[in-house]
């Protein structure tokens, strides 16, 4: 049997078992390590002797080093050594690299970047020796541009265009021409990047904080220019990652390295500080959308351009127009993304990137089109939904956004809204509602999972896949459980460690689907093997509660099946079902905002989501993730931003004090509606990826709250008081 | 040699003895020397939360806080609010609403809402309250949400963390009736 | 961190003409010493010494300099007769910070600005005579009010605000004695030194923070922020604010965020003192309050911000 996907599986397996714990909202198997401190993250494994380093950040913008003055160091109380090997990186790793990025940090491309490593006794005199270590630079800085100009831009990719945009635009009844910013956003995961390294003669455990472990050890194995098979990686409690975490960065590759060195352990744990200043921003976008309907609201013309940003030599670039590829209807079409070279830190993926962007500055577009065409939001959506997708022609798998629509609507109380500005007032308060729709890509990827039933009837799931707060623990769990017809709590998974078959890696929203597949293929390999032993086909088996039996074959407790364990290893490569039709996932927020009439300080009041992602694998968890997505569309709608200096490039706001992360009191009451399809074109699972949906529009449907509250339209992210007060109403004027 | 007078710490009901670099901080004292690593570090300088612990009774961020001050003071972690097999209320209540994710934040929150519960038995105030003047009779969502704002979570677990606390604060208080 | 000495106080007269840094909450001077922002060869804990109370002092109450923020906002009597002092409190930092920072220490904390806790940056309150890298860079948080060419950083604190507003004196012990400074002249503007944030000496010790006799009327602090809760105050108003038959009695307002001090100005108090509340009238004081008011880029909005604010405050605390 091929591992790739390119049938789909629409045997609806999950709902013919009879276990009944898949898409149950059970708690995460995990939990009770993680409430009471137990979970150990990468920087807690103690190892014997080990020694503790500090990075060292360059104090020019780019040039070249020319001394490291290590010997004053060395003197200094502790000390073990300096290091500036030319394996180590300048830059991290891009997601699914699966090679070394960029190394020898001798010569400095960005602000801050590491260009040492100083390693002590303990934490407080390494830290001090790395603040004291002077290096000579040949400062190149005068001639790096920090600044992305469309002038110096180049198309990123080849832009989608179909008909004739300019033409339908000058024909179209309504026309919507704006421009948008978004700043740069950190990942800003709340455990800091850290590694800790140890060798056992040629072979290396690394202890890191990582979303890919098969594609880190590849990256650090060429890193440091060693057979793979020599490293081995563990990560089974990542404490956020974002895509931050995704490739290997500098502490991973400068502990092994002083840990060869040194012949004994080495932790690195970069400062919250460097994490901002050398791990991946998201680029800022510069983006003009234009939209051109008829009389009617249907679209005939669609263009979203953006100018993005890198480094140079990284050929990763925000994709701000992945969903306008296929969301709405337009058959003249301008999409593309062009990439300025500047002298910042590595741009790369941070959660939903493209769609966190992209979508929100569309929706906002798409709200002023409704006001212009007088129709109601959610109607011109309904509108502008293609029967297949424009300019391509590829049919759509599952795509429930006309449900999420209304199911959003009738649960928010979107019938409440005047489509007004300035029509309700509360004390200093202007109260409004806004609307989005939610959109992103579906990602299938190549995964592998071996799953044991033992002979005492435990079922036991294996693979190097992380869980970064996903879920991974409880979803692969229930899979395998549901499968193999055995109570959840005869069930355990092992994840994080490379010596593991290699899932897919947690990112782009694609690991439950896809290390997923992987577990329910191993599932159906056991199950072909027990039904032999019961003496009926594999599509008759029914297994639940440890018994199994079959039409007209009596119940027989599993293990009397077995002999011995049973071990399947499952995998799944993407197939030409990802080309052939369009998987995406879809939802829609809505929002209630106050805006004060005085000050232009915005408050969510409350914010409903509605989601269909395909087959809900854990009710609970898949909420969580739907939250945790619409609490960053809140943070890059009102607080997050990064700045830079315009003069030399180096991140100023480069803390948790003044990069604002939302906080408890940010958050509104939320409510999250799970609406359950089945996508067999996704998955053998039916299910697609939530992880980043939550937020593919958030921010857009609280910029039109912000308008329909007290009638500024913002175009420029995030929507702080200083954006709003120049055009705030009278706040002494009554209501309208 | 710096001069390095001795601290004597109770942690988790159990006397531990202080007496090293004068830099060290209560926080990596807990992680590094004591290998008690719920207690964790997020940013080191008091603007995430991950390291609160209750001190003598209070939250604090552990990180902004050197061990040598800690003399005599009684330290509780989360080690000391319950273990996976007997977990506390809250604790309890952090799983069954999952809030939580990645899991990292999570002691930092635990603790400073237990902490949160005594302040608010306590009668102290929040810039919630209409009126500091007035003693706090009802504990809104907002009123949670500001007291803990001091702890962030980057997985956006809010509306859950909300949600678990209530929960514990109503079934303790059914106890305590 | 760099290495350094670190020894115990007993008492007060232990700490007094010390060249030690002092140190008690820490949660500013620790956080700028990991960043070596700040530098001490020797540090001296005094949070043993006492200063902890606060007591009633004739019609008004003196808070000990060692009191948590926490504690003294709970107070029953600062909520009741002071309650803006409480309010203020609240509205900063978190509650973890507040557990720990002291009243004494609270007024010693340091500005915000980047360029400042940045080693590598420009900065003369650091480094005096380094430059000022704020000036044409980011500088969104920074002053309106009162700046100069060689610093234009904020004071960040909420709490001096309102008890600028609301009179406090500080109350110190230097060697040759104690001594009372006043709240609205305790911190200093940058001028050419901006390496001094206040009047404080060498070797001088804040003991307590004296209230006078509560002003009564409408206690109002109003801090706008980019978050709801957990952040720097773009702008703040503190006000204490009476109203007698339809005017305005008495007022004193401070303003944070927008200067190297609590900013305050008499003239403006004076310009409300027995008028009619009216959006005419806040304006009014508003343009005097902003007369010579001056944005650096980012920061221009905080002109109009200001304004808005005020003029909110205003409204609220007249009932307008």
């Amino acid at each position: 049997m091929s591992d790739t996907y390119d049938t789909p599986d629409t045997r609806d397996m999950l709902d013919r078992t009879r276990q009944g714990v898949i898409g149950q909202p059970l708690d995460r198997p995990e939990g009770p390590l993680k409430v009471a401190g137990q979970a150990t993250y990468a920087a807690e494994y103690a190892r014997e002797n080990c020694a503790e380093g500090v990075l060292v950040g360059a104090t020019i913008s780019t040039g070249r080093v020319t001394a490291i003055h290590k010997d004053e160091v060395l003197a200094m109380p502790g000390v073990l050594g300096v290091y500036a090997a030319p394996q180590m990186l300048r830059r991290p790793a891009q997601g699914t690299a699966g090679e070394a990025p960029l190394q020898d940090p001798s010569r400095v491309d960005y602000p801050l970047q590491p260009v040492a490593l100083v390693v002590a006794e303990t934490f407080e005199q390494a830290t001090a020796a790395a603040k004291a270590l002077r290096i000579d630079y040949d400062d190149a800085s005068d001639k790096a541009r920090f600044l992305p100009t469309q002038e110096t831009a180049e198309a990123a990719k080849e832009p989608v265009t179909a008909g004739d945009l300019e033409a339908a635009l000058r024909d179209a009844a309504h026309v919507i021409d704006a421009n948008f910013t978004t700043p740069g956003h950190a990942s800003a995961a709340m455990e800091p990047h850290a590694a800790v390294a140890e060798w056992d003669g040629d072979d290396l455990t690394l202890w890191g904080s990582l979303q890919m472990i098969a594609f880190n050890v590849a990256e650090l194995a060429d890193s440091l220019g060693i057979d793979p098979k020599h490293v081995r990686i563990l990560s089974p409690y990542v404490g956020g990652g974002f895509g931050s975490k995704l490739g290997i960065s500098h502490e991973a590759v400068a502990a092994s390295l002083a840990a060869r060195e040194l012949g004994r352990p080495v932790r690195v744990v970069m400062s919250r500080q460097l994490v901002f200043q050398s791990i991946m921003r998201r680029s800022e976008t510069v983006q003009r959308i234009r939209l051109g309907a008829g009389a009617d609201g249907r679209l005939t013309a669609f263009g979203h351009e953006a100018l993005v940003s890198n480094l140079p030599e990284e050929s990763f670039s925000e994709p701000v127009t992945q969903a306008s590829e296929f969301l709405y209807a337009g058959d003249n079409r301008l999409l593309g993304v062009r990439k300025s070279d500047i002298t910042r830190l590595t741009a790369g993926s941070v959660r939903a990137p493209g769609e966190a962007v992209g979508m929100q500055a569309l929706e906002v577009a798409m709200d002023e089109l409704a006001i212009a065409t007088n129709l109601d939001p959610v109607e011109l959506r309904k509108r502008n939904l293609p029967e297949t997708v424009p300019g391509q022609g590829t049919p759509y798998s599952s795509r429930r956004l006309v449900e999420a629509l209304d199911a959003g609507a009738a649960a928010f109380g979107w019938d409440q809204r005047s489509p007004t500005p300035c029509a309700r007032r509360e004390g200093e308060w202007w109260i409004g509602m806004g609307m989005s729709s939610a959109a992103r890509v579906n990602i299938l990827a190549k995964a592998e999972a071996r799953v044991t039933l033992t002979a005492q009837g435990h079922v036991v799931v294996e693979t190097d896949h992380t869980d970064i707060g996903t879920g991974s623990y409880a979803i692969f769990g229930q899979i395998a459980a549901e499968m193999l017809g055995q109570p959840i709590d005869r069930t355990t998974v092992k994840l994080g460690d490379s010596l593991l078959p290699a899932g897919s890696g947690s990112g782009g929203s694609w690991g439950a689907s896809s290390t997923g597949s992987a577990v329910f293929y191993a599932c159906e390999a056991i199950r072909a093997t027990l039904a032999q032993a019961l003496g009926c086909s594999a599509d008759q088996l029914i297994l639940k509660d440890g018994q199994a039996w079959a039409e007209g074959v009596d119940a027989r407790p599993v293990t009397d099946l077995l002999t011995e364990d049973l071990t399947r290893t499952g995998k799944i490569e993407p197939g030409e079902l990802m080309e052939k039709v369009n998987q995406s996932t879809y939802g829609a927020f809505f929002c209630e905002v106050a805006v004060n009439a005085f000050t232009g300080e915005t408050r969510l009041r409350r914010m409903t989501g509605a989601f269909g992602f395909g087959r809900v694998l854990n009710a609970k968890t898949a909420r969580s993730q739907c939250i945790g997505g619409m609490v960053w569309g809140i943070g890059s709608a009102l607080t997050e931003e990064l700045s830079f200096d315009a003069r030399d490039g180096h991140l100023v706001n480069h803390d948790l004090a003044e990069y604002h992360v939302p906080v408890h009191a940010d958050i509104p009451p939320m409510e999250v509606i799970l609406l359950e399809e089945r996508d067999a074109d996704a998955s053998p699972l039916q299910s697609k990826g939530v992880g980043e949906l939550g937020i593919c529009g958030a921010a857009g449907a609280i910029a039109n709250a912000i308008y329909n509250a007290c009638g500024v339209r913002l175009r420029d992210f995030p929507m702080t008081p200083d954006k709003l007060l120049a055009d705030l109403p009278d706040p002494f004027a009554p209501a309208a | 040699m710096a001069h390095r007078p001795a601290a004597r710490l109770t942690i988790n009901g159990q006397s531990q003895d202080f007496q090293g670099d004068p830099r060290r901080t209560l926080l990596d004292f807990l992680r590094l020397d004591l290998g008690l690593t719920g207690t964790k570090k997020g940013c080191d300088h008091g603007q995430c939360g991950a390291c609160t612990v209750i001190v003598n009774g209070r939250r604090i961020n552990s990180c902004l806080s050197l061990a040598a001050m800690h003399d005599g003071d009684e330290i509780t972690t989360i080690e000391g609010l319950g273990t996976p097999e007997a977990l506390s209320t809250l604790q309890k209540a952090f799983v069954a609403h999952d809030g939580f994710q990645c899991g990292y934040c999570t002691p930092g929150q635990i603790c400073s809402a237990a902490a949160m519960i005594d302040e608010i038995r306590a009668g102290w105030p929040s810039a919630v309250g209409d009126d500091p003047t007035e003693m706090p009779t009802t504990v809104t969502d907002d009123e949670i949400r500001e007291r803990m704002s001091g702890n962030l979570c980057r997985c956006g677990a809010y509306d859950n963390i909300v949600s678990a606390i209530r929960e514990a604060m109503a079934a303790e208080e059914e106890v305590a009736q | 961190m760099k290495a350094f000495d670190y020894s115990r106080a007993e008492a007060t007269a232990d700490a007094v003409g010390q060249s030690a840094r002092l140190i008690a909450g820490g949660t500013n001077l620790l956080d700028l010493m990991k960043l070596e922002v700040e530098t001490p060869e020797a540090l001296l804990d005094i949070t043993r010494i006492g200063l902890n109370a606060i007591d009633a002092e004739g019609e008004g109450l003196r808070i000990g300099a060692l009191v948590s923020n926490s504690d003294a906002a709970a107070d029953p009597r600062i909520r009741r007769d002071w309650p803006l002092l409480s309010r203020a409190i609240l509205a900063g930092a978190s509650p973890q910070l507040r557990n720990k920072a002291t009243m004494g220490g609270n007024l010693c904390q340091r500005t915000r600005c980047g360029y400042f806790m940045d080693n590598r940056s420009a900065c003369n309150k650091r480094e005096p005579g380094s430059g000022c890298a704020a000036i044409g860079g980011v500088n969104r948080n920074h002053a309106i009010l009162g700046a100069s060419s060689d610093c234009i950083a904020t004071y960040p604190g909420d709490m001096a605000v309102a008890l600028s507003a609301l009179q406090a004196v500080v109350h110190t012990e230097r060697p040759e004695g104690a001594r009372e400074i006043p709240m609205r002249h305790f911190h200093r503007l940058p001028g050419d030194t901006p390496q001094q944030d206040n009047h404080l000496e060498s070797g001088e010790v804040i003991t307590a923070i004296s209230l006078p006799a509560p002003l009564g009327g409408r206690q109002i602090y109003r801090k706008v922020r980019d978050r709801a809760s957990y952040a720097f105050a773009l702008v703040s108003v503190a006000a204490a604010l009476r109203m007698e038959e339809g005017r305005i009695a008495s007022v004193h307002l401070a303003f944070g965020g927008v200067a190297h001090t609590p900013w305050t100005n008499d003239h403006v108090d004076e310009l409300l003192t027995g008028e009619r509340p009216s959006p005419a009238l806040f304006d009014k004081a508003a343009d005097l309050l902003l007369e010579d008011a001056q944005g650096q880029g980012h920061n221009d909005f905080k002109i109009p911000l200001l304004r808005r604010a005020l003029a909110a405050v205003l409204a609220e605390a007249t009932g307008e």
